[in-house]
């Protein structure tokens, strides 16, 4: 459009403070933390002597950080797989044109608008090992024994009690992708689905073979804002469980955030801060490049 | 594709899956109207017999406080988020300078970074400034990290407006900021009520930036007091699930009436340009 250039001035005498201010208390600060992470520095003592990649070293070979990397990974496998499955299958239910749809998608979502600190204190009430669910079986007659987030057993590098975590975060966001798939669907024309009809195709044919494919830019939208999610999980494990019985429900996030604040050793939580960074860059940067490689001029 | 048979088995699965939905905020209810001596171990399931307010008067009590801090919180991020997050937008999505499209998607980065990279320079800075352990060091702190959300939902609403539309303006003779008074500001509603509602629910329930910040419990947000209140060793759940109703409530009001730019925030939070 029109736009003479001393006026383009003014409007950089906003951009560009805000975006400093930002780029200080994002990249710098990100800067300062990577300076920590090499450094021997236990937030006290004024003492910054590099010490080279020591902390991460460390890190890699102590018990609870590999634990949490794998917690992380299994979290974020199954939390995506449960919320695309069934947001997907929630959103279907919906596209039909249920009567009562409003009623429907507004229970489906109002977890979304909780603090994960209130989803924590209540699953950590439902799911506790005496009282929850355990006990609603035991009132059914059944013998129920499971341990939830207080067990133990693993399955290979799988902790069991990650189970807990992984049915309360999804419940949390099923309605995101639920709403997501169903702006999706909305915005498939009516014509491609009335012609495969007329054509003979059955529903399980026209999901197989139209709305699934139609909806894979918005599945990968939202595996990105999944993973993004499940990858930084801090609040809900802090609210719900702790780090567990042999860090079974720990996570970097928390690791971070003990051994920071409350155990005092800053260079090695600066270490672990700048992995879950590199981590999730590691989702985030080419998401980013492709969407808004699409708009360069 | 709507023959009888399946749209009674969609009914019946939607109704089925919007039990389960349903089902923890049952027992959030049901335990926090229960008198105290009725909360035992092995009745969680039962209805309440005896309908109590003991847990809400006393988890009210302990978090009235709390909840002031909440909206102390919210109110001026909420406010400063729309007013930055307005004119960035607005920067960005119709007048094109050099690097632009570089500085957003780096302003576009900062709101996906785990905020556990930048804590300890954080709280050293706030520190130094003398706002640590402050509200004010919090309202700072959301301000700045909601600055890229929110020129992110002014950006893409700006962006479809018609360019004719600014030009017409210029053409009066109004100039770059003429043009966001008269012309950008009084049809920014829309998005305005988005950033409101995607500040106001984010920060209310944000509890990472606050457990760091905020140490003393006077000034502690509702979500890190509720975590305190349910942290205790004392097991009153009656009080523990009233306090998370109590902290869950506003939040849970702004979605029921305010429903479709929630979800609109929501998907514009996915970043789609």
């Amino acid at each position: 459009m029109y736009c003479p250039k001393q006026e383009t001035r003014k409007g950089l005498l906003v951009v560009l403070p805000l975006s400093a201010v930002l780029f200080v208390f994002v990249y710098g600060f990100i800067l300062w933390s990577l300076k920590v992470s090499f450094s021997a520095w236990d937030g006290i003592l004024p003492n910054m002597n590099f010490i080279g990649l020591e902390n991460y070293r460390r890190l890699f070979s102590s018990q609870r950080f590999v634990t949490d990397l794998f917690n992380t990974l299994y979290f974020t496998l199954f939390f995506m797989v449960v919320c695309i499955v069934g947001g997907f299958f929630l959103s279907y239910l919906l596209y039909s044109r249920l009567r009562a749809e409003a009623l429907f998608r507004t229970i489906y979502l109002f977890p979304l608008s909780l603090s994960f600190v209130v989803t924590g204190v209540l699953w950590r009430w439902v799911l506790s090992p005496e009282v929850g669910v355990n006990a609603l079986f035991h009132m059914l007659g059944f013998k129920a024994s499971f341990g939830w987030f207080t067990s133990t057993q693993s399955f290979g590098k799988f902790n069991y009690a990650l189970i807990s975590l992984i049915i309360a975060a999804s419940w949390q966001y099923l309605g995101y992708t639920m709403a997501m798939f169903l702006a999706g669907l909305r915005g498939i024309p009516d014509q491609i689905i009335e012609s495969a009809e007329l054509d003979g195709a059955g529903e399980f044919r026209i999901i197989r073979s139209i709305l699934l494919p139609m909806l894979k830019p918005i599945t990968f939208s939202a595996m990105i804002v999944l993973g993004h999610i499940s990858l930084k999980i801090f609040d809900l494990a802090y609210a719900m469980t702790g780090k567990g019985p042999a860090f079974v429900t720990d996570f970097p996030g928390l690791f971070m955030f003990e051994t920071t604040f409350r155990g005092n050793h800053y260079a090695e939580g600066a270490a672990i801060s700048i992995i879950m960074l590199l981590l999730i860059a590691l989702v985030i940067i080419p998401y980013l490049y492709s969407t808004f490689r699409g708009e360069e001029t | 594709m709507r023959s009888r048979t399946s749209v009674v088995v969609k009914y019946f699965l939607a109704i089925l899956c919007a039990l389960l939905f349903l089902f923890p905020l049952y027992v959030l209810l049901n335990t926090s109207l229960k008198p105290f001596s009725e909360v035992r171990i092995s009745e969680m399931w039962i209805p309440a017999q005896h309908i109590s307010s003991e847990g809400f008067v006393e988890s009210f009590s302990k978090l009235r406080g709390n909840l002031l801090n909440s909206f102390l919180l919210v109110i001026p991020v909420s406010f400063f988020s729309i007013l930055f997050g307005s004119l960035n937008g607005y920067v960005f999505s119709k007048w094109k300078f050099r690097f632009s499209n570089l500085i957003f998607a780096l302003i576009i980065f900062g709101m996906f970074i785990p905020y556990q990279s930048i804590l300890i320079p954080l709280v050293q800075s706030l520190n130094k400034m003398g706002l640590y352990g402050h509200l004010k060091g919090l309202i700072i702190t959301h301000i700045i990290y909601g600055l890229p959300i929110s020129t992110l939902m002014f950006r893409n609403y700006y962006a479809k407006l018609p360019d004719e539309l600014l030009e017409a303006g210029m053409l009066d003779g109004l100039g770059i900021w003429g043009v966001f008074r008269r012309i950008i500001g009084p049809i920014s509603a829309p998005a305005t009520v988005v950033v409101l509602i995607w500040q106001f629910t984010s920060v209310w329930n944000d509890f990472l930036f606050a457990v760091v910040i905020t140490q003393k419990p006077s000034i502690q947000p509702i979500t890190v007091a509720l975590q305190n209140l349910a942290g205790s060793q004392v097991i009153e759940w009656n009080v523990q699930m009233a306090g998370a109703l109590i902290a869950a409530i506003p939040t849970l009001l702004v979605y029921i009436f305010l429903g479709k730019y929630f979800i609109r925030g929501l998907l514009a939070g996915s970043v789609k340009g």
